[in-house]
């Protein structure tokens, strides 16, 4: 459904923790109604927003629906390039192994199995924002 | 210049609405092109009819409206952001059987596809919002 065949770079950049707020929520549903547009798409995670990623987390205690497992599903939407901040993950006491484990599968290679979060740092963040055409920022 | 705007907070207590309201007049008085304006968030209280500011202040949401009138704007107010708000047109008001709606004049509401095809459509996506 891409129109007229343009074909343009989107960058979502996430910012906030994952509760608090609707941003990482209603970020997340423009990233699955986007999907369906065919476009270059990818997410990055920065500053409080690397807590959306993390893993095992339990929203009985505020009253409000747990979406993040929705994470898991972008790769199926073809999403699979999702940044995180190396540095910020650290300034938070966080690894990449408090983080969901975000696969694809790539029909290139008979659907093998790949990761989907890159970890890096903030000069390359700086360089994935240059190559954007649009940067929706939540 | 083909320009899409986006305005991500509500009126009054961010300036946000503001600014891109400033901005999309200015674009348009140096003859860009407006391709849409999308409300998002608690940008969609931009569009609720039932805003009466003191008559000393700006109206946010007749100010929109206006402008819309003047230059045929396309004001989107987001569908699933909308409804959680309580923004309703004459569609939503049937559909889910509340007592009245409240979409300004020049506001319509439609999906997150808008928003997305501005972003390919328009040379610039210009986001206000914090």
């Amino acid at each position: 459904m891409s129109e007229a065949g343009t074909t343009k770079k989107f960058l979502y950049v996430n910012r906030r923790a994952p509760y608090g707020t609707i941003y990482a929520w209603e970020s997340l549903e423009v990233v699955l109604i986007g999907a369906a547009f065919e476009q270059d798409v990818s997410l990055l995670f920065m500053d409080d927003g690397v807590y959306q990623l993390v893993k095992g987390m339990d929203t009985k205690g505020i009253g409000m629906k747990n979406f993040t497992p929705t994470y898991a599903a972008l790769g199926d939407y073809e999403v699979n390039k999702i940044y995180v901040d190396r540095d910020a993950l650290a300034e938070r006491g966080l690894s990449l192994d408090d983080l969901q484990h975000l696969v694809w599968e790539d029909e290139n290679e008979d659907w093998a199995e790949k990761d989907s979060i890159h970890l890096v740092g903030r000069d390359e963040i700086g360089n994935l924002l240059e190559e954007q055409d649009v940067i929706f920022n939540f | 210049m083909k320009l899409g705007i986006m305005v991500n907070e509500g009126p009054y207590t961010h300036q946000a609405s503001d600014s891109a309201y400033h901005f999309t007049k200015a674009a348009l008085a140096k003859g860009h092109e407006i391709y849409r304006v999308f409300f998002y968030h608690d940008g969609v209280q931009n569009g609720t009819d039932f805003t009466t500011p003191p008559q000393d202040d700006r109206n946010v949401v007749k100010r929109w409206s206006e402008l819309a009138t003047e230059h045929s704007l396309d004001l989107v107010l987001c569908v699933a952001a909308a409804q959680r708000r309580g923004l309703v047109d004459v569609d939503e008001q049937k559909r889910h059987g509340k007592a009245g709606h409240n979409v300004a004049p020049g506001f319509r509401i439609s999906g997150l596809g808008q928003l997305i095809e501005a972003g390919i459509q328009a040379d610039r996506l210009v986001v206000f919002g914090d």
